[in-house]
């Protein structure tokens, strides 16, 4: 009898959570206005409060077998992080948190968790998915703003020495993971900064720089050392590095170069690829010249061209900047755009101005060198090609002028050639990209692993960040044997 | 005895109360406090000193990239956490000593920031060494043309081609004497050395370019030139040398942010074809640069470059 009275009490229990569970919607995300912040480089989403994100979390129903985590690229314990927060025990939420992912703050920030966690949160199926994102910033956030950083159990010493290369998402990763197995891990940065694209390439709006110092100072913290203004290659090669006692290297060099479109007039004044732009204004802290000695130029008639998450960085750096005209020059349509989705809606929330299908074919520039004018040609889209996008095809006699002052070409990156014309035995493809055994980032050369933009060509910061983490566990294996 | 012993301590007192009151006023002062922060690798300097009214010869602290460097490499100096990285060649190195030399000129703001430290003082980072190194064989007989600064860049590349047993002729000049530099260097260096002066104030009246078509006149066999300069300068070698079909390197300095081939700002024309001289460079066959886009790219930041300047407060070294 009592048994049975219990049962009842704990489903009418379950059946109350339910009900309340199901009023709450999903907390959106407090933002600076759009017309203080195209003024400003202060970050644009501001962030949960303790109440909305307990609210937020209280939504996520514990699925007990939860398929989020397997939409993640380094396996975050997404439902146990939640609980904690609906629970109110954030620091605790953090930690859970760190034990698989070293970069929270910014994976909640810079992560696509619309085609990763979210997208098969099953919540999503019926209505709105757990915003998985906004809480681990959230949780991330608050610990950081607490001063309370715990650092976890570091394993005995193992005295084996890893050297990484790159000191960007896939780089740090790996860092973390490999000295908190107890080997004695020294990352090689080019740079005067650690980062990678998180210091050079995400503008601050979108990810605040004191976060990724905050991150970097965590694993300096753990034990990682890290040496800036050291391009491996060049002042020192990977067989080096083995001769320097490392037994074993991993290369996350990135996608370091950019891509040209090679069409007249490409190298004119005031013509930036999208890495020297957001390199200027992110890394160099060109936005606050004279303050920071590197200049950008501040142009009025901006075009950028392309339709990616690096498109959106500059067109949006553009108009900080103080640009009348912010264009988005893309030869598709807003459907194939490869940005994320919410990167568009701000861009276009700003002021952004796209001209879709829309491809430009010449620099025109006045006697200073300087580019005054674009040649674009319209296009229309054709059948799919091997990307599986449709794709555009010049409108014959379409071309027309625009007048712009300033270009920035963000149509991709290739791999940067130092590290494989350095290295005996290290095998690329086609394109330059270091080639790896799928399973554990390995590459032709014993020792050697490599993961992030140097394999895959551009890509997102989780996913060089799943590459760490496979890396880490092979690595770790390779040394123990 | 005890008061020498009060004369001591209060002597100490007064010394010690100074350096409080200087750190406290250093700490107040902007430039340091702020500018010097960060986890940067300090590099030291170990010398400096002027070899001409704007032109600086600095030895800096960088044992690695002394073991490394090659004639016609560079490194990326970034003075402080604010400041701007600018790429300089490097011109000498002493792996002993674990110290490497920059040449270079006071043209803008940070040259002139790095001007006006001094031996002991740090820089916040120097990275290299970038670039390729200077192609060298025993071609045979050689020309070094230097113009100005240049001289310094020209000047470690004489070394290896004497090195490898070239017969080495140098062409320096600079507007007058009291701007030429490297003069005794070069000398040591070369089989023979002939000085330039615009104003004819030292050596030939005239330009390098006019000394180097008075060599070729006189029927002298060369087999290769290395010509470094100010664009226009390098420019009229290339216009001497190419009637004869002389390969001819010059060494080109654009603007550079990461000079890792990551950003593309050095972007030059060679060819027809769009190269980025910090890592398919700095030196390319100067027959084939587009000398004009190179310069039109240089003059890219001109109006930043002044505004950056007027602020400057460093041009107060004394010296």
């Amino acid at each position: 009898m009592r048994k049975e009275n219990r049962w009842k009490d704990a489903g009418a229990e379950e059946m109350k959570d339910k009900k309340e569970r199901e009023t709450i919607h999903r907390q959106g995300m407090p933002e600076q206005d759009p017309k203080l912040r195209t003024r400003n480089f202060d970050e644009v989403p501001l962030g949960y409060t303790e109440e909305m994100a307990v609210a937020e979390a209280k939504r996520c129903i514990q699925c007990k077998k939860p398929l989020c985590i397997g939409g993640c690229p380094v396996d975050v314990d997404i439902p146990g992080f939640i609980k904690l927060i609906a629970e109110g025990n954030f620091s605790g939420a953090a930690r859970r948190l760190k034990e698989t992912n070293c970069l929270p703050a910014v994976c909640g920030r810079v992560c696509p968790q619309e085609d990763q966690c979210e997208k098969i949160c099953i919540l999503g199926r019926k209505g709105e998915p757990v915003a998985v994102g906004r809480l681990e910033r959230f949780a991330a956030d608050y610990e950081r703003e607490s001063g309370n950083i715990t650092v976890p159990e570091i394993a005995r010493s193992t005295g084996k020495k890893v050297a990484v290369v790159g000191a960007g998402p896939a780089g740090l990763t790996i860092a973390g993971d490999l000295v908190k197995l107890g080997h004695e891990v020294t990352i090689f940065e080019a740079l005067h900064k650690a980062g990678g694209v998180l210091v050079y390439g995400i503008p601050e709006f979108r990810l605040p720089k004191k976060i990724v110092e905050a991150e970097v100072d965590y694993l300096k913290k753990l034990g990682v050392k890290i040496i800036t203004n050291t391009v491996i290659g060049r002042l020192k090669t990977v067989d080096e590095l083995f001769e320097e006692g490392f037994g074993a290297v991993f290369l996350g060099v990135g996608a370091g170069a950019p891509v040209f479109m090679h069409i007249p007039g490409e190298n004119l004044s005031g013509i930036y690829s999208a890495n020297e732009y957001l390199t200027r204004s992110n890394l160099m802290k060109a936005y606050r010249f004279p303050e920071y000695d590197t200049p950008i130029v501040r142009g009025k008639n901006v075009a950028v061209i392309g339709g990616g998450n690096v498109a959106m960085d500059s067109v949006r750096t553009a108009l900080r900047l103080g640009a009348e005209n912010a264009y988005i020059i893309y030869r598709r349509t807003e459907v194939e755009m490869p940005a994320r989705i919410e990167e568009v809606h701000h861009a276009g929330q700003e002021g952004v101005q796209f001209k879709l299908l829309t491809n430009p074919v010449e620099y025109i520039g006045d006697k200073d060198g300087w580019v005054k004018e674009m040649k674009c040609l319209r296009m229309e889209l054709g059948e799919p090609d091997e990307s599986g996008r449709r794709r555009p095809v010049p409108i014959k006699d379409s071309e027309f002028v625009m007048d712009v002052d300033t270009v920035v070409v963000a149509v991709g990156t290739m791999a940067n050639p130092i590290i494989p014309a350095t290295t005996p035995g290290l095998e690329t493809n086609r394109w330059g990209h270091v080639t790896v055994k799928d399973e554990n980032c390995e590459t032709s050369r014993r020792g050697v692993y490599a993961g992030g933009d140097i394999v895959t060509g551009s890509a997102t910061v989780i996913l060089a960040m799943g590459a760490g983490r496979k890396a880490a566990r092979a690595i770790d294996e390779y040394l123990k044997s | 005895m005890r008061n020498a012993a009060v004369f001591f301590h209060f002597t100490f007192f007064i010394l010690k109360f100074n350096i409080y009151i200087n750190k406290f006023l250093c700490a107040l002062c902007e430039l340091c406090s702020e500018r010097l922060r960060g986890d940067f690798a300090l590099n030291k300097i170990t010398e400096k000193f002027y070899l001409s009214e704007n032109v600086v010869r600095m030895v800096l602290e960088a044992p690695e990239i002394a073991k490394k460097r090659k004639a016609g490499q560079f490194v990326v100096i970034m003075t402080d956490e604010k400041g701007e990285r600018i790429p300089l060649t490097i011109a000498d190195s002493d792996v002993e000593k674990g110290t490497i030399t920059i040449i270079f000129q006071i043209v803008g703001k940070t040259t002139t920031c790095l001007a006006a430290l001094n031996a002991g003082d740090n820089i916040s980072g120097v990275q290299g060494p970038l670039g390729n190194p200077t192609e060298i064989d025993n071609f045979g007989t050689v020309v070094c043309v230097g113009g100005g600064v240049g001289v310094g860049v020209v000047y470690p590349i004489a070394v290896s081609l004497r090195k490898a047993g070239n017969r080495v002729v140098s062409i320096i000049g600079a507007r007058n004497r009291d701007l030429l530099i490297l003069k005794d260097e070069m000398k040591n260096t070369s089989d023979e050395l002939i000085v330039t002066t615009d104003d004819g104030s030292y050596g030939f009246h005239g330009f390098v370019s006019g000394a180097l078509q008075d060599m070729i006149d006189s029927d002298e066999k060369i087999d290769r030139i290395f010509a470094i300069g100010p664009v226009p300068m390098m420019q009229a070698i290339c216009d001497v040398t190419r009637p004869y079909k002389i390969k001819t390197i010059v060494s080109l300095n654009p603007i550079m942010v990461d000079a890792t081939g990551m950003c593309g700002a050095c972007r030059v024309s060679v060819k027809g074809e769009t190269k980025f001289a910090c890592v398919d460079g700095p030196e390319f066959d100067g027959h084939e640069v587009d000398f004009n886009l190179l310069a039109s790219r240089l003059r890219m930041y001109l109006n930043e470059e002044r505004e950056s300047m007027e602020r400057c407060r460093c041009g107060r070294d004394e010296r």
